[in-house]
């Protein structure tokens, strides 16, 4: 198979044909006939000048293919042909979760967990991707930087708000964003962007503020955990994406969810919680959280999540070292809650997620896996089926 | 001096460096009191309180000039936009073709300028007057939001055309950006300057028709305008007319959603003759041939707009490069006419006959054309509408001929064939081929409110995507309480 590419097209059941893409395309790649107007997949650099002018809706569209559409298939279009089963790809191949390869192959093996390829819940919002590239970079302005962890732990988890100003930045929970370190590498070359988890809901960290925020860890050695680690109110920091396409909040109020994490992988349940709570603050009952760390003062958010009712929310946290207490892990309280989690399995509308390091996925996987044999479920089966259904979703590192 | 982004440090967001122009800031700010009373006394003061989904530009590069937010009309920031300066952009057509494109205007087409934009500017402000109640029966917040962003864009190419008049002028443009305010849609005393702008838009299907039909009008405008030697009215309309492609969008999609909603509910109910009017529109829908109707309506009203088909007026516009043709740097041709001839209608021997002119003297009509074609493309997608629900109906733009007020075609009278037709044969047509009182009357019964976030009226359908991908149910409109 030559290596699939991802091809930007135009919906001619949406488009009025106004023509304003047309005319602002950089590198003429958009033209048009009678009929429909066509993108030439030749000409087309993924410059997304053309996304935010367009009156319509019609133009955000991607499709992923081995073959690219000609200008004369396109003409001849009285709607978009659905995207093809590519048979054999990976992810970042036949992903849609960033058109940067880099940054689709760094998604890619962070979904690597989930076995097999992701699919958004049926349900998600629209998710905008590589608005802004390593070639055209956002300037984010840096209005705060707040130590998570107790200062005298070893373990420096940071809160880091960034504010876009007049620059659109579309991000949804769940969605990633890149931040390029300054500096060269070894070879002169530019850093290539890092990604990190958007930890606010999508109207921002403050409502109707266009910022967001993020959960950044400092990594002994680390060159951009430690740049943004060290970030000042007022700094400015040049940020690519959003990417990720598949890790998304179903929109449906009455979707259930389980959120298993660790550490910064908390950042996007932050996102999915503040926006259930902004959307729909008297819906309860439907959210669960298991959230692991070494100690309470390691733990993220651990004050304001304890504020978080848990008629809201059922919290159930897993320290590994509490003085004078047995190690918990994320798959024991899993085990512990086996009849909740079991209920979930079972359920047409429960979603599970899972965020942190990839050091987890094997003892919550054998969690699971017994808790579903607990009710006489295959879970690899069960698993794939909630995968293809866009409710079972990995995201670790 | 000019800027990519926008200014916010004066009253007036700009990216013309305002700031250092005392002159006009000054002339502006004196301008901008009467602009929001005008506004403020315009809009039901509960949707003037409300806090709408709006797009505003924060700049001219194609990244920012969509930035969605909630906001209170009265505290829109309209602004002066200009596209960016093309470097050594030249005049593009008539006798000064070639030379460098003018940073100031021309002493002796000082005149004709000012009225090219005086008629521009004062029918933004008159779509805005002629659409005020239409709020209170909006079908969905999704409409409202769409009727509230094509007024408040409205509202800031009314700013465009007055920078201008302010910046270029003089004490004569102070006085006309004035007039902009004082004259109003359908008063006695001082109404707008072009008739179609006179006419109140009763009913939702009429704003969608007028923003399909109309505001098309003035979109070729725009692209004229956009062609011209004056660079800063060139660089203005060229950012207008990217707001005005949201106004085309309102209008293609909303006839197609009350389209695509009759059909529906014709189909539930086993109807296959689009003409049982009778039970179609006691299911609450708009039947095809009233929607018809509309359109001959809208359409030729619009046509009207482009003045007589032959004229000295618009030849002697493009010969100065004040105004060019629709997409003139794209014609191959010497871009000064002249030799060259254009076929126009005329009336000889008491037939139509097409005739050879002058192709300067029939800017007009080369015009009207361009947007004849450019307005058959939607009817051909609502086609396709009605042909995939199957029902055997299909609309057409009637024949320029009919129904004319302007031009060669006026004080005669056609049917929407084209054909020369009797006094009497047109008055028994006319209830067959322009809205009655009786049809007006019955698209009025169905114009209800509907506020409840992704509910809509009866008679349309829900629109296929969001606005700025927002889900079906997104809550557009806060609504203040009444």
């Amino acid at each position: 198979m030559n290596k699939p590419l991802k091809q930007h097209l135009i919906d001619p059941e949406i488009c009025i044909r106004c023509y304003t893409c047309e005319m602002t395309c950089p590198v003429e790649a958009i033209t048009h006939d009678d009929n429909n107007v066509v993108v030439d997949a030749d000409k087309c650099n993924f410059c997304m000048d053309c996304i935010p002018v367009c009156p319509t809706g019609s133009i955000d569209e991607w499709r992923v293919v081995v073959e690219p559409y000609s200008l004369d298939e396109q003409y001849s279009w009285d709607e978009l042909p659905e995207q093809a089963d590519l048979a054999g790809g990976g992810e970042a191949e036949t992903g849609l979760e960033a058109l940067d390869e880099a940054m689709a192959a760094l998604l890619a093996e962070a979904h690597a967990g989930a076995g097999g390829k992701a699919r958004a819940p049926a349900t998600a919002s629209k998710p905008t991707i590589n608005l802004y590239t390593i070639g055209k970079p956002a300037t984010a302005k840096v209005t705060g930087n707040f130590r998570l962890t107790a200062e005298g732990s070893d373990n420096d988890v940071r809160h880091i708000i960034l504010d876009f100003g007049g620059q659109p930045m579309p991000v949804l929970e769940g969605q990633s964003i890149g931040i390029i370190p300054p500096g060269t590498d070894a070879e002169g070359k530019p850093h290539l962007p890092r990604l990190y988890s958007v930890s606010s809901p999508r109207d921002g960290e403050r409502p109707n503020y266009n910022n967001l925020s993020l959960t950044v860890k400092r990594e002994a050695g680390g060159l951009c955990s430690n740049y943004v680690c060290d970030l000042k109110p007022g700094d400015d920091v040049q940020v690519t994406g959003p990417f990720g396409a598949t890790f998304l909040l179903p929109s449906d109020p009455n979707a259930e969810l389980l959120m298993i994490c660790t550490g910064t992988g908390s950042a996007p349940f932050r996102g999915f919680t503040m926006r259930r709570q902004r959307e729909t603050p008297a819906n309860t009952g439907k959210l669960t959280l298991v959230f692991g760390a070494r100690r309470p003062e390691e733990l993220p958010y651990f004050g304001p999540l304890k504020k978080v009712p848990d008629s809201f929310m059922h919290k159930v946290f897993a320290f590994s070292r509490l003085q004078g207490e047995s190690k918990h892990y994320v798959q024991d309280k899993l085990r512990e809650e086996a009849g909740r989690v079991a209920a979930m399995l079972t359920n047409p509308n429960a979603y599970i997620y899972i965020c942190g390091l990839k050091e987890m996925e094997h003892g919550v996987e054998a969690a699971l896996d017994d808790i579903a044999r607990g009710v006489g479920l295959d879970w690899k089966a069960a698993r794939d089926a909630m995968r293809e259904d866009g409710r079972y979703h990995v995201e670790t590192y | 001096m000019q800027d990519m982004n926008v200014a916010y440090d004066t009253l007036i967001p700009n990216n013309v460096g305002l700031s250092s122009d005392k002159r006009v800031l000054k002339a502006l700010e004196k301008w901008h009191p009467g602009y929001i009373n005008w506004w403020n006394d315009l809009i039901p003061d509960q949707f003037q309180r409300s806090m709408i989904y709006l797009r505003t530009a924060v700049s001219v590069d194609p990244k920012g000039w969509a930035k969605f937010d909630y906001v209170k009309m009265p505290e829109y920031r309209w602004g002066v936009l200009l596209a960016p300066q093309v470097e050594g952009r030249t005049i593009p057509c008539g006798e000064h073709a070639g030379q460098p494109a003018w940073q100031d205007v021309p002493g002796e087409y000082r005149n004709m300028m000012k009225r090219l934009i005086v008629i521009q500017g004062d029918t933004e402000p008159a779509s805005v007057e002629q659409q005020r109640f239409l709020a209170i029966t909006a079908p969905s917040l999704y409409d409202m939001r769409n009727l509230f962003q094509v007024n408040v864009e409205e509202g800031r190419h009314l700013w465009a055309m007055v920078y201008l008049l302010h910046k270029y002028f003089g004490r004569d443009g102070r006085e006309e950006a004035d007039d902009l305010l004082r004259r109003s849609s359908g008063s006695e005393e001082a109404p707008r300057m072009l008739g179609a702008f006179n006419e109140e838009t009763p009913d939702w299907l009429s704003f969608f028709m007028f923003t399909y039909f109309t505001d098309r009008d003035g979109k070729m405008q725009l692209e004229s305008l956009a062609q011209s030697g004056f660079d800063p009215l060139s660089r203005t309309c060229r950012f207008m007319l990217t707001e005005e492609a949201h106004h085309m969008f309102v209008g293609e999609t909303g006839v197609g959603r009350t389209i695509e909603r009759t059909c529906q509910v014709m189909k539930e109910n086993g109807i296959d003759d689009p003409y049982d009017t009778d039970r179609i529109r006691a299911l609450g829908v708009i039947d095809l041939p009233l929607i018809q109707k509309k359109l001959n309506l809208h359409y030729t009203l619009s046509l009207d707009l482009f003045g007589q088909e032959v004229s000295t007026n618009a030849a002697n516009a493009f010969n100065a490069g004040i105004k060019g043709r629709y997409h003139e740097h794209r014609i191959d041709d010497d871009h000064k006419l002249t030799d060259a001839t254009y076929t126009v209608w005329d009336f000889e021997d008491g037939k139509l006959v097409r005739k050879d002119v002058p192709a300067l003297t029939a800017i007009n009509m080369r015009l009207r054309d361009d947007y004849t074609r450019d307005a058959a493309g939607g009817v051909g997608r609502w086609n396709k509408i009605i042909e995939k629900a199957g029902i055997d109906f299909e609309l057409k733009l009637p024949h320029e001929a009919f129904n004319r007020k302007i031009g060669v075609f006026a004080d005669k009278l056609f049917d929407p064939e084209g054909k020369l037709v009797s006094g009497a044969d047109y008055d028994a047509g006319q209830t067959k081929w322009l809205p009655t009182h009786a049809d007006g009357d019955f698209i009025q019964s169905l114009m209800v409110q509907v506020t409840e976030p992704g509910q809509f009226a009866g008679w349309i359908a829900p629109p296929k995507v969001g606005i700025d991908n927002k889900p079906g149910d997104f809550e557009y409109v806060k609504l203040a309480m009444a």
